[in-house]
């Protein structure tokens, strides 16, 4: 029984260490870089300890304005994208030819760069000194005036970033979700035909309930890498995002370490440990709600 | 309901590289059902007996042919329109809902003025619910029932809109062997307490004979035979039907009418007047030998299986197109086990001729 028990470690080490080293110990020491008051990074001392860092990183403009686009992104995109892609997926699922065509151009962004997508954008909506962009272009057919979405009015870079980041996020999930449509029996769908069952009934009694554990790992993932975003807001607005007014949390944290404003470690890690407890109260959340919705099945 | 199928004929388009050549799943299919009877449609698989039920159903569209539900033409109908009722062979009970909710579930369907009251569809579920004796596990889900169970929630779920036929494909096949006898003398009791016109798919001619007031026998698409189970079994149409038919299934030899005489190898077995001579096969049901020391058919014994009442005999001949010949006698004959042949009388009435070629029965 020792002996058993000794294998089973051996066995587990590597996760352990890996998971130690690079998780847990970062995790443990940014609790503690947040609460260390005035620490200078020059001569890695600090004054105290206590929670000044968080209450300056919640009176921070620079936070609260990062924390108010990060909110709107998540609570715009994670229905729309998550909707959209389940409408998708089953027009998909319902049409026979060229499925396979239209499969792979869904899946193209997903494997198009960030940034490559990020200067299409650009093209489509930048404003510059010889063209108001491709979006405008269209706009000015219908007699509108040019909006500048890169560096004009809040709503329209706001727009701009939602839309980019549901174009970017679209693909995986109509990906997962065709294929756990395609994986629901198809005698439930002649059983519901034969007994008279309207389109929409069927897609509400028995599609979205014989799917819905892949829904709920879709929002609840959606939901925490929503509230990652970065990178999108670079690849539209340039790393000075505080300038721009789009800055995310995780962008917040970027450069309170290494932006022109950085070097501020116990800031970041106030702001990283404030983003983990916002992530973790929506996630659980999340749980609560879809236990009562979700029905697994062996 | 009185079910007339009229010149019913199912092609599918070919697959892959034989796209050009379709298969032809229902050939022709005639047949009139009388209201109220528990019709048996068998077959090996892979004759087009399930494609009959899908083409009754309305989840498939005849390439030919008409169907008709008394004097209505439905054969272009939509299934939801069909007001049929059906049970699949894994049930498809709905994972999520309860019992309740899934026998509920096609009533709910309903709308305007067919829609029942919230107590009308629940006395009426219920009323299923006890018809098949699932009354009392109406708040379980499908998972935490066995096989038999989820069975009479199937059942319950196609009878609760009485529909005007019921139809079941493969009910018995997902059942362990006692379960299924229980089952299929349900199925019987229901379909006489309900009077459904109910059709039921099997490859298990034991199934199909023991409950069906008239069996269908089917084979590559075409029908072989219809009429009740016992002249059916009695009066095979061709040797396909005989060998089908029957456990243990019938014994099959090269035999030949000669002068008036039907030889089996050199034994001449039996007085065969009014045919010509002519080589044929010969079937001998297996309840159709009768061991006698003078007996015509001389067989080389190989073992006796004793069964209690009856006593299987296990014998060769040397033309036999089966491997062994198997009779069933009564164990009062006394087969002595170690005799090294044996001698048999044959019933004239177990005894078929069929022609070599076209399989169809002389005699």
């Amino acid at each position: 029984m020792e002996k058993k028990n000794l294998k089973g470690w051996l066995y587990l080490l590597p996760a352990v260490l890996f998971l130690g080293i690079f998780m847990v110990y970062p995790l443990i020491d940014v609790l503690i870089y947040s609460v260390e008051e005035g620490y200078n990074f020059a001569s890695q001392t600090y004054t105290g300890t206590g929670l000044r860092n968080y209450s300056y990183v919640l009176r921070d403009p620079y936070f609260l304005q990062a924390l108010k686009n990060t909110f709107l992104l998540v609570v715009i995109t994670v229905p729309l994208s998550t909707g959209l892609s389940l409408l998708i997926s089953l027009g998909l699922s319902s049409i026979r030819p060229l499925r396979e065509l239209f499969q792979t151009v869904f899946f193209l962004p997903y494997v198009t760069n960030t940034l490559a997508v990020g200067l299409v954008f650009m093209i489509l909506f930048k404003k510059t000194a010889y063209t108001d962009g491709f979006i405008n272009l269209i706009l000015s057919w219908f007699g509108m005036t040019p909006i500048d979405f890169i560096d004009g009015p809040y709503a329209a870079k706001m727009f701009v970033l939602c839309l980019y980041t549901i174009w970017v996020v679209m693909p995986f999930k109509i990906l997962i979700l065709t294929s756990a449509l395609a994986s629901v029996n198809q005698t439930y769908y002649n059983a519901a035909k034969i007994d008279g069952t309207s389109g929409l009934r069927i897609f509400f009694r028995l599609t979205l309930p014989m799917i819905s554990p892949t829904l709920v790992y879709l929002i609840i993932t959606g939901f925490i890498g929503a509230f990652k975003a970065y990178s999108d807001a670079v690849a539209l607005f340039g790393t000075n995002l505080n300038a721009a007014g789009m800055n995310t949390i995780v962008g917040y944290v970027y450069d309170m370490l290494y932006g022109n404003s950085g070097g501020y470690p116990s800031y970041a890690s106030a702001a990283a440990i404030l983003l983990f407890a916002i992530v973790l109260t929506i996630t659980c959340i999340n749980l609560l709600v879809s236990r009562k919705h979700v029905h697994y099945f062996s | 309901m009185k079910v007339t199928i009229q010149d019913l004929t199912k092609k599918f388009p070919g697959r892959g590289r034989k796209a050009a050549e379709e298969v032809t799943a229902v050939n022709h299919f005639n047949v009139e059902i009388p209201d109220g009877k528990l019709v048996g449609l068998l077959g090996p698989s892979g004759c087009g007996k399930s494609t009959v039920l899908n083409l009754m159903c309305g989840l498939l569209k005849p390439t030919e042919g008409r169907i008709f539900f008394g004097d209505e033409d439905v054969t272009n109908l939509e299934p939801e329109k069909r007001e049929v009722g059906m049970v699949f062979q894994n049930y498809a009970l709905y994972p999520h809902l309860t019992v309740l909710q899934n026998i509920l579930f096609p009533l709910q369907n309903r709308k305007g003025p067919e829609r029942l009251t919230k107590a009308e569809m629940r006395e009426k579920a219920e009323e299923a619910a006890r018809l098949v004796q699932i009354d009392g596990l109406l708040d379980r889900k499908p998972g935490e029932l066995s096989g038999g169970q989820q069975q009479r929630v199937a059942i319950a779920r196609a009878l609760v809109k009485m529909p005007r036929i019921l139809l079941m494909d493969e009910p018995l096949s997902n059942l362990d062997a006692r379960l299924r006898l229980q089952t299929r003398e349900e199925i019987r009791r229901i379909q006489r307490e309900t009077g459904i016109t109910t059709i039921f798919v099997t490859h298990d001619q034991e199934e199909a004979m023991s409950i069906s007031d008239v069996i269908i026998v089917m084979k590559d698409g075409e029908i072989q035979q219809i009429g009740k189970p016992q002249e059916v079994y009695d009066a095979p149409r061709n040797l396909f039907v005989a060998k089908f038919l029957g456990t243990p299934p019938i014994n099959t030899f090269s035999g030949s009418v000669r002068g008036g005489k039907l030889f089996i190898g050199e034994n001449a077995v039996l007085e065969q007047k009014g045919i010509p001579d002519q080589d044929v096969t010969v079937g001998i049901r297996p309840e159709g030998f009768l061991p006698s020391p003078q007996g015509a058919l001389v067989c080389g014994l190989d073992r006796v299986e004793v069964m209690g009442r009856d006593v299987s005999v296990v014998c060769t001949h040397p033309a036999c197109q089966n491997p062994v010949i198997r009779a069933i006698v009564s164990a009062e004959s006394q087969t002595d086990p170690d005799a090294a042949e044996v001698r048999f009388d044959l019933k004239p009435n177990k005894v078929f001729l069929f022609h070599n070629k076209t399989e169809e029965r002389i005699l």
